[in-house]
């Protein structure tokens, strides 16, 4: 047991070389997430898909300005959590939802709360690319011209930012009137996210961001991941355990529906308080 | 290389012949699949080659054959005649006809001549065998003459009267063909001017008598009001100043044009004197060379499809029922493209999904399987005689008891055609709505998109290509719909196209002209079925092309739009 979850820290070691020095020097994190500034914070989730439950009673507190990792095994409910956070879910039929969840203290769920308004603070970025067959220059500015910004020269700065913001600038800044469905998938995922950051969200929700691409491509997005956080709050989803461990701060364990364990990412891959965790991470089940 | 492992023996084709393999391999369906195609491909090819070939010789300048026609019993008899067809048959049909054959040859050759001269011979057409045309010979000098009047003449030119001096002999055919040209010129004016400039005097003088009876409705008295009729006595004055100027001009044109005359000598030696006016063209086929006879072949399919018909549609173009056609259809695809689109975008996006939805969608399907017979009642009876009546007592009480809208016409014909190919702009849309991935739509919804906008800004323009598809449908359909028109606006014959220089120079309520009414009259309804046959077919072939150029104009978008918004490989 002890050996199998030293193992799924050892092989955390060498791919985080570079990448996430400082969450590797956390000794009791647990602490330190009563230090933080929260940005999202969920209360008492229930979510239902018409008689399904596919949350209970989920409450945690989302840091400002660090990555949170949701893992779990698959059908846990981690998706459709981080799809509470920009209400994605408003979209599904039956999809039934209790209890809070409080952006700077507002809850997102109020009657009056603008839907659009809160995409705008809430960017999302899903599993597979998924870029407007429009050119690169125009899916950037979708969402500034959403926002009813048609200034030419706004519109040019903002897009050179945001691409730039998402390390793809100087791969695309001679072709920014070609289709975007010509890029690569990395790429494409890339200026998927300098569409998200370019409206200037408070958070940035990644739903598996790096499922459908290669490893070159992953590991420049978990590069960016790690730039973006200095900026914005940042939510991912991911299946992969390495990954989360990589990129992360800290990392909920989900399971059926049920939040089980929620804490500074080394503390949680290292010394899980759950048995169910521990399970999860050495590889007895997912 | 040789198989020297023993195990791969097992992975060679088994070669023995069997159903059962032949079967499973798929050639059979490849076969029958290629062979579905292939038909398919035939029969379209074989539609456009048989339309052309029956329609198109029509046009080519035939040789004009001189012979007696020596009947046994009867008077024998010249004739300067084209030979239009051939057939074989038999001595027993032949005899039951009241022909004196003899029954030992048991099939004749039997000719189709055309001989002209209508006036004279009752008949354009005739019946001859071919064993009883003989001394048959080729001049050159025999001349056709195509008239406005009773089809064409066929006979030898004797003389030129051009302004009172007589030409003769060879001279008298260049003196013919440069009268004719002048005179086809000064007709052209004379139409100009009935057409247009009179038809525009008319059309004010029509608009200017609906404005004094509108005021007589609306209760004002030349007493009570006397500026607004003073001010249209002065506008019908002016009118009417123009009207005798053009009138003078008219007369003046017209004695031009009857000046020169030119008389015939026909093939029995009699002499016929007809004005140059009443003539369109003249040619001597027998004359022509290869080139020749190619040049007016190709000006006579021009004028086929640029001129207005004459003699109950027999001759002549058929330049009305190409623009009637076209225009009804551009007209339909401006109703229905919105029309559908909006129809289908509420049915999948934003009507709930169920037994309602799913019964309006049936009942919608099914409005396609109606014969289009009823949606021309539907239009006549809700169109022309609820709404457009509607429309005259409104807008238009001073033409009563002439309707304007109450009456079958263009806008009726376009709205009744927008009905019945509504179900497939529908469908079409509905299902290129539908292959929009779900990934595109929150993209755009997550950066804060209302679903107005996204549908606005990413579905509509990536679902264009569909719904193009659905208008492509729509427009072959309606370009080839005749039952309904003959109820909501097509006539055989229109006096005006529905487009010309008076405001506001579309007429929707106008009656029309349509390719396939057109085919219809001709083919059924013509008194001269020999004349009328060719055009059947060449205008069939006509209709085919108008279909197929629009349609190519609507792939050529599509695929434009497809390039364009090209579906995403996920």
């Amino acid at each position: 047991m002890e050996n199998l979850k030293m193992s799924g820290v050892q092989s955390k070691t060498p791919l985080t070389h570079g990448i996430d020095i400082d969450s590797l020097k956390r000794e009791h994190a647990g602490l330190r997430l009563h230090e933080e500034t929260i940005a999202i914070e969920v209360e008492g989730l229930n979510l239902y898909y018409g008689d399904k439950q596919a949350l209970r009673n989920i409450s945690l507190k989302i840091p400002e300005r660090k990555v949170t990792a949701f893992i779990g095994p698959s059908g846990c409910g981690k998706s459709t959590l981080l799809r509470c956070f920009n209400r994605m879910n408003d979209l599904i039929d039956g999809c039934r939802i209790e209890g809070q969840i409080r952006l700077h203290g507002k809850n997102i769920f109020d009657r009056d709360v603008d839907v659009a308004m809160l995409r705008r603070r809430v960017g999302m970025v899903f599993q597979k690319p998924n870029p407007f067959p429009k050119s690169i220059y125009e899916n950037v500015a979708y969402g500034m011209r959403l926002a009813g910004i048609n200034k030419k020269r706004e519109l040019d700065e903002t897009v050179e930012w945001a691409l730039k913001g998402a390390a793809l600038w100087d791969e695309v800044k001679d072709r920014l009137d070609e289709s975007a469905l010509g890029l690569s998938g990395g790429q494409q995922q890339r200026l998927v996210i300098a569409r998200a950051i370019a409206i200037q969200p408070d958070v940035i929700l990644l739903d598996e961001p790096c499922s459908a691409l290669d490893p070159i491509s992953t590991l420049k997005v978990e590069e960016l991941i790690n730039e973006l956080k200095n900026r914005y709050t940042i939510v991912i989803v991911t299946h992969n355990m390495q990954q989360a461990a990589r990129v992360s701060d800290y990392t909920a364990f989900m399971y059926m529906g049920d939040l089980i364990e929620f804490g500074d990412t080394d503390q949680l891959f290292t010394k899980p308080q759950q048995k169910q965790t521990e399970d999860y991470i050495t590889g007895r089940y997912g | 290389m040789s198989i020297t492992n023993p195990d791969a023996r097992s992975l060679v084709a088994d070669t023995r012949a069997s159903v059962a393999s032949y079967i499973k391999s798929g050639q059979p369906y490849i076969w029958l699949t290629a062979a579905a195609i292939t038909v398919a491909f035939i029969i379209t090819c074989a539609l456009l080659v048989l339309t052309a070939a029956r329609g198109l010789p029509h046009f080519w300048p035939a040789g004009l054959v001189q012979a007696r026609y020596l009947q046994p019993g009867a008077p024998a008899v010249d004739v300067l005649a084209e030979i239009r067809s051939r057939e074989e048959v038999t001595a027993a049909r032949l005899k039951n006809a009241g022909l004196p054959v003899s029954e030992d040859q048991p099939l004749y050759e039997r000719l189709l001549i055309k001989v002209g001269n209508r006036d004279l011979l009752g008949s354009d057409f005739r019946f001859v065998l071919s064993d009883w045309l003989v001394e048959r010979s080729y001049p050159r000098d025999a001349v056709v003459l195509e008239r406005m009047e009773w089809g064409n003449f066929h006979g030898f030119l004797e003389s030129v009267r051009i302004d009172g001096k007589v030409v003769e002999g060879e001279a008298a055919w260049t003196a013919y063909r440069a009268a004719q040209g002048r005179v086809n010129e000064l007709r052209e004016r004379i139409r100009d001017i009935e057409k247009v400039q009179i038809g525009s005097v008319n059309y004010e003088l029509e608009r200017l008598r609906l404005a004094e009876r509108r005021l007589q409705i609306e209760g004002k008295t030349p007493q009570s009001h006397p500026d607004a009729y003073a001010e249209l006595a002065a506008r019908r004055k002016e009118q009417d100043a123009r009207y005798q100027q053009l009138r003078e001009q008219l007369v003046d044109l017209n004695r031009e044009a009857n000046r020169d005359t030119v008389t015939m000598r026909t093939v029995d030696g009699q002499l016929i004197e007809m004005p140059i006016f009443k003539l369109v063209d003249g040619y001597r086929p027998n004359a022509m060379g290869t080139f020749e006879k190619l040049g007016h072949f190709f000006a006579k399919v021009w004028s086929f499809v640029s001129d207005e018909p004459r003699e109950a549609n027999t001759e002549g173009g058929i330049f009305p029922a190409i623009f009637g056609t076209v225009l009804m259809v551009l007209i339909m695809s401006v109703i229905v493209t919105p029309f559908g689109i909006l129809a289908a975008l509420y049915l999948r996006e934003y009507a709930r999904q169920g037994p309602l939805t799913q019964a309006i969608r049936i009942a919608v399907n099914n409005l396609a399987g109606v014969p289009s017979i009823v949606f021309g009642m539907f239009g006549l009876g809700f169109f022309v005689y609820f709404i457009g009546a509607g429309i005259d007592r409104a807008f238009y009480p001073e033409a009563s008891p002439a309707p304007v809208f109450g009456t079958p016409g263009l806008l009726w014909s376009s709205l009744t055609l927008a009905l019945l190919t509504l179900p497939v702009v529908i469908v079409a849309t509905e299902e290129g709505l539908a292959r929009i991935p779900r990934s595109i739509r929150e993209a755009s919804l997550a950066l804060g998109a209302t679903k107005a906008e996204t549908l606005w800004r990413v579905v509509l323009p990536m679902a264009s290509p569909a719904m193009m598809t659905g208008l492509i449908l729509a427009i072959a359909r309606a370009a080839g719909e005749v039952a309904p028109l003959m109820l909501v606006g097509v006539v055989k014959l229109a006096p005006s196209l529905p487009l010309d220089g008076n405001f506001p120079f579309i007429h929707l309520e106008r009656k029309f002209m349509h390719l396939g009414f057109h085919i219809y009259d001709v083919g059924f309804q013509s008194p001269n079925v020999e004349a009328a046959r060719p055009l059947v077919y060449a205008t069939s072939f006509l209709l085919v092309l108008v279909v197929i150029s629009l349609n190519v104009t609507a792939i050529t978008i599509r695929n434009r739009l497809r390039e364009r918004y090209k579906a995403l490989d996920h």
